[in-house]
């Protein structure tokens, strides 16, 4: 009633002549947002997700900016922490266990770092995620964005340690003479499979960590297990044949594995690898369906 | 007119405590499972799902594009949870909410600042959290930082602003946001009163810019300036919706704003000494009505209750109140001839105290209730922020505000008696003469 039926030419001039303010009084026929319980917020609403990928990329530098702030060192933190352990290692199991002479011809040095840097990224990548979503209360009980921003910056903002990290290891490669191959073409393969798993695992952990704080101490004593569990100063050849297939079960053995392969030119265990990838899907599916179940509630109980 | 903001039956449960309560730890859940079956079977479930309490019950309305809308209700009405839900950060129990327009919320100043970072980083960080795009905030920036008055510090870290740099800039990202409906929750409670007027104004330009606005707040005074149409919650529910000056009448007839009274039932709990007990405090209307929200142009009474166990003292009842912003607005003690510098004996005593209408400022006002000894000071007892009630400009005239509808600055508003005379039609000055 309120518009009368005009000729179709003049529906042009009408459009012209509405002041620009009167724009946002058009509303859409169907609602932008529609907030119920339930049934609408529980699909993995990925169209959201890449609505808000600048804030994936503003919370990511954030936490690299803040993490060196106020250090003598700075970003040399990066590359200290692989490769003070990575020394601690050569020495301890290098010269000490004897385990240099069973890295099929690798200098343990290398062989080690080759190991450290996904770890070290997994590791950091892990327990900041997982952390994530309680140090982040603030902003949970106060803006609404998807949750699962939080701890996936957190593993993002690891990445660039890594490619810090990574630096060193191009400088140990030469020092060794390590030749390089094709098989290096795996590389950023593996990079985006470790940080799929860091997400799935830091996401799942952080959500868990709402509710039960157990999480925040069990976690350094889970990443340390978990350290002992995959081949990161000892080659998995060195687990008898029978006992290799339940080790592989932990997705980081395929993965760390790779990493040595790419970079050295070793033959591939593919079998391990797609294990490994199959392993990180379903951990991811299974993280982001249980993070979606429990988001609900974080702003109530966080 | 089609809503922009459409919500229906809209219901929040909590459970009292939860916040404690699901921390929880595994060993408590997995304890809990284990006493669950038997807990049924003696017909009682666990204590936790009992308590719970409807912070909204049934909630409905419907805001068309373009309104401000205000939100008031006591604490715990449910004002809170409303915003929380329509943001999205919380989700409702029941029932369902249409928005047809980009929502932006704003349930705190400097919402994820990050103290190490700058001024200038802090911008792009806080307005890409409050949902501006990159481009946005490059457009806008030299706006944001011209609006928070801090150019030469802009590439100094936040950590070494002082709260009012850090309040104007967070306030200043936060205006410069603009999606089609704003929640706005009790932000302007910050900040001081000039930088506060800047906002209001600010807030005022968004809304006639054809932008819907919410705003809740427990202060009547800036709602009913802000907002032609208040909705009033109570416990949860609807009480009133309608034009402001309406719904503000209503909120002062129910006396819905503070803690207009106190009393100490059980002595053990009462603030006291041994000299000393105080059994109530209480704000009365002219007419002698316990309420917390008082018409700026009447009197009010301030009450005091207490029991003198030991006789022998003089006594001197006084009043200390305090504004919202915390300042010391003014002290008054017990004048009265008849026990002054008089030795009181034990027993019950009722003192009160009455401020004149037209002295205090709208806004919220602290009462601290103290008994005191002068000579040697003592101070028997103190119970800070005791009361608290409201003051209120109903604009009907009576009171220094007339018809004029901006902010006022000052902690106290006296009417006072001027006297203007036309003098001549010529003005010259006279150099150290007074004009005659």
């Amino acid at each position: 009633m309120l518009k009368p039926a005009a000729p179709a030419d003049q529906t042009a001039i009408q459009i012209e002549a509405t002041p620009p303010k009167h724009t946002a009084h058009n509303l859409p026929d169907t609602p932008v947002v529609v907030i119920q319980p339930g049934s609408a917020w529980s699909a993995l609403n990925l169209r959201e997700l890449w609505a808000y990928r600048e804030l994936l990329f503003f919370l990511t530098w954030r936490d690299v900016k803040v993490r060196y702030k106020q250090t003598a060192l700075g970003v040399a933190w990066a590359i200290m922490q692989p490769l003070f352990t990575m020394l601690i290692f050569s020495l301890l199991f290098g010269r000490l266990a004897g385990m240099n002479t069973k890295t099929g011809g690798i200098p343990y040095p290398v062989f080690a770092y080759a190991g450290l840097l996904p770890w070290t990224f997994f590791a950091n990548a892990v327990t900041t995620s997982g952390n994530s979503l309680v140090g982040s209360a603030n902003l949970i009980t106060k803006v609404y964005f998807p949750r699962m921003i939080i701890p996936g910056a957190s593993v993002a903002a690891g990445l660039v340690d890594f490619s810090i990290a990574f630096v060193l290891l191009i400088g140990l490669m030469f020092y060794y003479k390590v030749a390089l191959t094709w098989n290096l073409l795996l590389f950023p393969v593996l990079v985006l499979l470790t940080s799929l798993l860091a997400l799935g695992v830091g996401m799942w952990l952080s959500a868990l960590n709402v509710k039960y704080r157990d999480i925040r101490f069990a976690l350094p004593f889970l990443v340390q297990l978990w350290m002992f569990a995959s081949p990161v100063f000892y080659p998995s050849n060195l687990l008898p044949e029978k006992w290799r297939v339940v080790f592989q079960f932990n997705p980081l053995v395929g993965i760390i594995d790779g990493y040595r392969s790419s970079l050295f030119g070793q033959p591939i265990d593919w079998t391990a690898l797609a294990l490994s990838a199959l392993l990180t899907t379903l951990m991811l599916v299974y993280a982001a369906y249980s993070f979606r179940r429990m988001e609900k509630t974080f702003a109530d109980i966080v | 007119m089609k809503p922009i903001v459409k919500v229906e039956h809209l219901s929040k449960q909590y459970q009292i405590g939860a916040r404690e309560a699901a921390y929880g730890t595994l060993r408590e859940s997995i304890v809990d499972l284990a006493r669950a079956p038997f807990q049924r079977l003696r017909g009682r479930t666990s204590d936790a799902t009992n308590q719970t309490i409807w912070a909204l019950k049934d909630v409905g309305f419907e805001i068309e594009p373009g309104e401000v809308v205000g939100i008031i209700g006591r604490n715990g009405a449910g004002k809170s949870t409303i915003l929380k839900i329509l943001s999205r950060i919380t989700e409702p129990t029941t029932g369902k909410v249409e928005l047809y327009g980009r929502v932006g919320s704003l349930l705190e100043v400097g919402t994820g600042f990050h103290p190490e970072l700058t001024g200038r980083e802090n911008i792009f960080l806080n307005g890409s959290i409050l949902g501006m795009g990159r481009h946005d905030i490059t457009s806008k920036f030299d706006e944001i930082v011209a609006f928070a008055e801090i150019e030469k510090f802009i590439d100094t870290p936040v950590k070494r602003y002082s709260s009012g740099m850090y309040v104007r800039l967070a306030f200043a990202v936060a205006a410069h946001l603009e999606p089609e409906i704003m929640l706005i929750d009790e932000v302007l409670a910050v900040g001081d009163a000039r930088f506060q007027r800047k906002c209001l104004t600010k807030m005022q330009d968004v809304g006639k810019q054809g932008h819907t606005v919410l705003f809740v707040s427990h202060n009547m005074s800036a709602i009913t300036r802000l907002c032609p149409r208040t909705i009033l919650f109570d416990q949860g529910r609807v009480l009133s919706d309608g034009p402001s000056h309406v719904v503000a009448r209503e909120y002062l007839r129910e006396g819905l704003g503070t803690t207009a009274a106190r009393e100490w039932t059980d002595s053990s709990k009462a603030p006291s000494s041994e000299v000393v007990r105080l059994r109530a405090v209480r704000v009365r209307d002219e007419k002698g009505e316990v309420t917390g929200v008082m018409d700026i142009s009447k009197p009010i009474a301030i009450e005091m209750e207490f029991v003198v166990l030991q006789g022998g003292y003089e006594l001197t009842p006084n009043y200390h109140f305090l504004n919202e912003q915390g300042e010391y607005v003014f002290v008054t003690a017990d004048n009265d001839p008849a026990w002054f510098n008089r030795p009181r004996p034990a027993g019950c005593f009722i003192s009160t105290a009455w401020i004149p209408g037209n002295l205090l400022a709208e806004g919220t006002m602290m009462v601290g209730a103290a008994v005191t000894t002068r000579e040697p000071e003592i101070i028997h007892v103190f119970e800070r922020d005791a009361v608290a009630f409201q003051v209120v400009d109903s604009m009907d005239g009576n009171s220094v505000r007339g018809d004029y509808s901006g902010h006022i600055p000052g902690v106290i508003r006296p009417l006072l008696q001027w006297e203007t005379r036309y003098t001549s039609e010529q003005c010259e000055i006279v150099a150290g003469g007074t004009p005659r």
